[in-house]
């Protein structure tokens, strides 16, 4: 598929995301409407600090967990998988 | 890629930019080490207009001939020296010839860590989309759109307008900007302000750009509230409380300065901040300090202490001494500001005992009552043991229950396995030979 001049694109959960270049991660699943993780007591939880501090953003990138979402820009193709269903 | 530096610079915010360039243009070699996707720390952060001083040292920077790593960080600092780098989604192997972490020598070490927001607990604070003021700013410059969204924006701190300003240049509708601080509380800073030109107008423009949106000043939001997500805050001004519905909460009361690495290297703190003489040197020598870890003062001081700490490390004494002497004019300005975000004790009353306290563990009020002390509370309760270590509810229960965050150990963030082990275990971690 190719891509509209001026954006790229992600999957979040599956779903196509058109997010401009420069996009963070945190930025598309928020674009989504999608929480990032579940809490360790089972709450829906989505990015607080926004500069790797706090670790809510966390997501699975290309397979690999655990990424903080507001330090990754988005690349095209990227595939991200978040915990949880969008609310 | 030079691995070797007379200056490693860790940060690339104002005072990391200052004192990379002026450490360079004095003919040194120089290393900068960012967490970030691109230069300017949190208040330069592109993806939205840059002022002209941001745009000056950028162009400053990348024509000094400095190394720049951006998008790694420091995880550990294992002798003098030395430091180790990782970088940001080391294993997103997009690129398998890239290298996901660094050692790196120094002669000096310029920390210039910046600041993050202090969050405090309320109940409802851990509802998705209620972020830090800087939090949605970063998201807004990180594509996030904002148009017609509504926002509250709470906490305290310039940093509200500044965001609320930037916000609503987006199309964001501001609903409401709630300052904790009353405007007695306040008197200072304007008057700082007053005698500060740039800043005088900085602060009017934003005003200005804000002019629809109400600012009340001893305002805070007592609850967020919504199921899955946000759907509405409660205010409270004055004993009374109200309801208004909203898109995003941005709340951040003021800045709490990032010190963990400091510390972790032996250098003094005195009341949270990093100790330095007039040159920016901590107390170990060879190793200096410059802008929001040595006292919250904004860019110009950060300018002006990278700058000294740049030309101090390079051996420009008498360039730095003078510059020490204007730094001694701004101070004034850290202690009205410290002043006017001066927080109001009722604020310690808002989270309920099943308010979350520490976001990693899910650690609540109710199990935090009685602890003796941070490490009380984190040996019991795992306060604090999360990935954030303790960087989010330390703000917190700092100003909660006077506990002060202390204990820094390697690694100083979360880092993989695959940093610490020699490159030839590393690579075998990471295509493990297949057993017989």
């Amino acid at each position: 598929m190719a891509e509209a001049a001026g954006s790229i694109t992600v999957t979040v959960n599956g779903v196509a995301v058109r997010v401009t270049p420069g996009t963070t991660v945190a930025s598309a699943t928020l674009i989504a409407g999608t929480q990032t993780r579940v809490s360790v007591a089972g709450e829906p939880r989505a990015p607080l600090c926004g500069m790797g501090i706090c670790f809510e953003c966390r997501v699975t990138i290309d397979g690999a967990p655990h990424q903080r979402s507001c330090q990754i820009l988005c690349e095209p193709g990227m595939q991200v998988t978040t915990r949880g269903e969008p609310a | 890629m030079s691995r070797e530096f007379d200056v490693l610079v860790v940060g690339a915010g104002p005072a990391g930019i200052a004192a990379a360039a002026t450490a360079a243009e004095s003919g040194l070699h120089v290393g900068v080490v960012d967490d970030n996707p691109a230069a300017g720390g949190q208040i330069w952060r592109s993806g939205a207009l840059l002022p002209a001083a941001a745009q000056r040292w950028k162009a400053r920077l990348a024509a000094a001939g400095v190394v720049r790593l951006q998008g790694w960080r420091i995880v550990d600092c294992p002798e003098p020296g030395a430091a180790r780098a990782e970088r940001n989604g080391a294993e997103i192997t997009r690129d398998p010839e890239s290298e996901g972490r660094r050692d790196l020598r120094y002669r000096h070490l310029i920390l210039a860590t910046g600041a993050r927001e202090r969050f405090l607990p309320f109940p409802g604070w851990t509802l998705p989309n209620v972020m830090g003021a800087g939090g949605l700013d970063a998201m807004v410059r990180g594509g996030l759109p904002i148009a017609g969204k509504r926002v509250v924006v709470a906490g305290t701190g310039p940093l509200l307008l500044a965001v609320a300003a930037h916000l609503t240049s987006r199309g964001a509708r501001i609903v409401a900007i709630c300052e904790q601080a009353s405007a007695a509380q306040m008197a200072p800073l304007m008057m700082q302000v007053l005698r500060r030109p740039g800043k005088l107008w900085q602060g009017a423009s934003y005003r200005w750009a804000t002019k629809k949106s109400r600012y009340l000043t001893r305002c805070w939001t007592v609850a967020a509230l919504g199921d899955e997500r946000l759907r509405s805050a409660i205010l409270q001004r004055d004993g009374k409380q109200w309801c208004v519905e909203c898109d995003v909460l941005a709340c951040g009361f003021h800045l709490v300065p990032n010190t963990e690495l400091a510390a972790l290297l032996g250098c003094r703190l005195e009341n949270g901040f990093v100790a330095t003489d007039e040159r920016m040197q901590t107390s170990v020598p060879g190793i200096w300090c410059a802008g929001e870890p040595t006292g919250i003062g904004g860019v110009e001081l950060s300018l002006l202490e990278g700058q000294i700490a740049g030309l101090a490390a390079a051996g420009k004494t008498s360039a730095a001494r003078r510059l020490a002497g204007r730094r001694r004019g701004a101070l004034g300005f850290v202690r009205a500001l410290e002043r006017a975000c001066q927080l109001d004790p009722q604020i310690r009353d808002l989270p309920r005992e099943d308010t979350v306290i520490c976001r990693c563990e899910d650690v609540r009020l109710g199990a935090l009552l009685g602890r003796g002390g941070w490490r009380d509370a984190k040996l019991h309760t795992r306060c604090g043991m999360g990935p954030c270590q303790g960087r989010i509810c330390g703000g917190a229960t700092e100003f909660l229950f006077g506990w002060h965050a202390d204990s820094v150990r390697p690694p100083v963030f979360p880092a993989l396995v695959s940093s610490f082990l020699e490159p030839d275990a590393a690579s075998e971690l990471a295509s493990p030979k297949e057993a017989l």
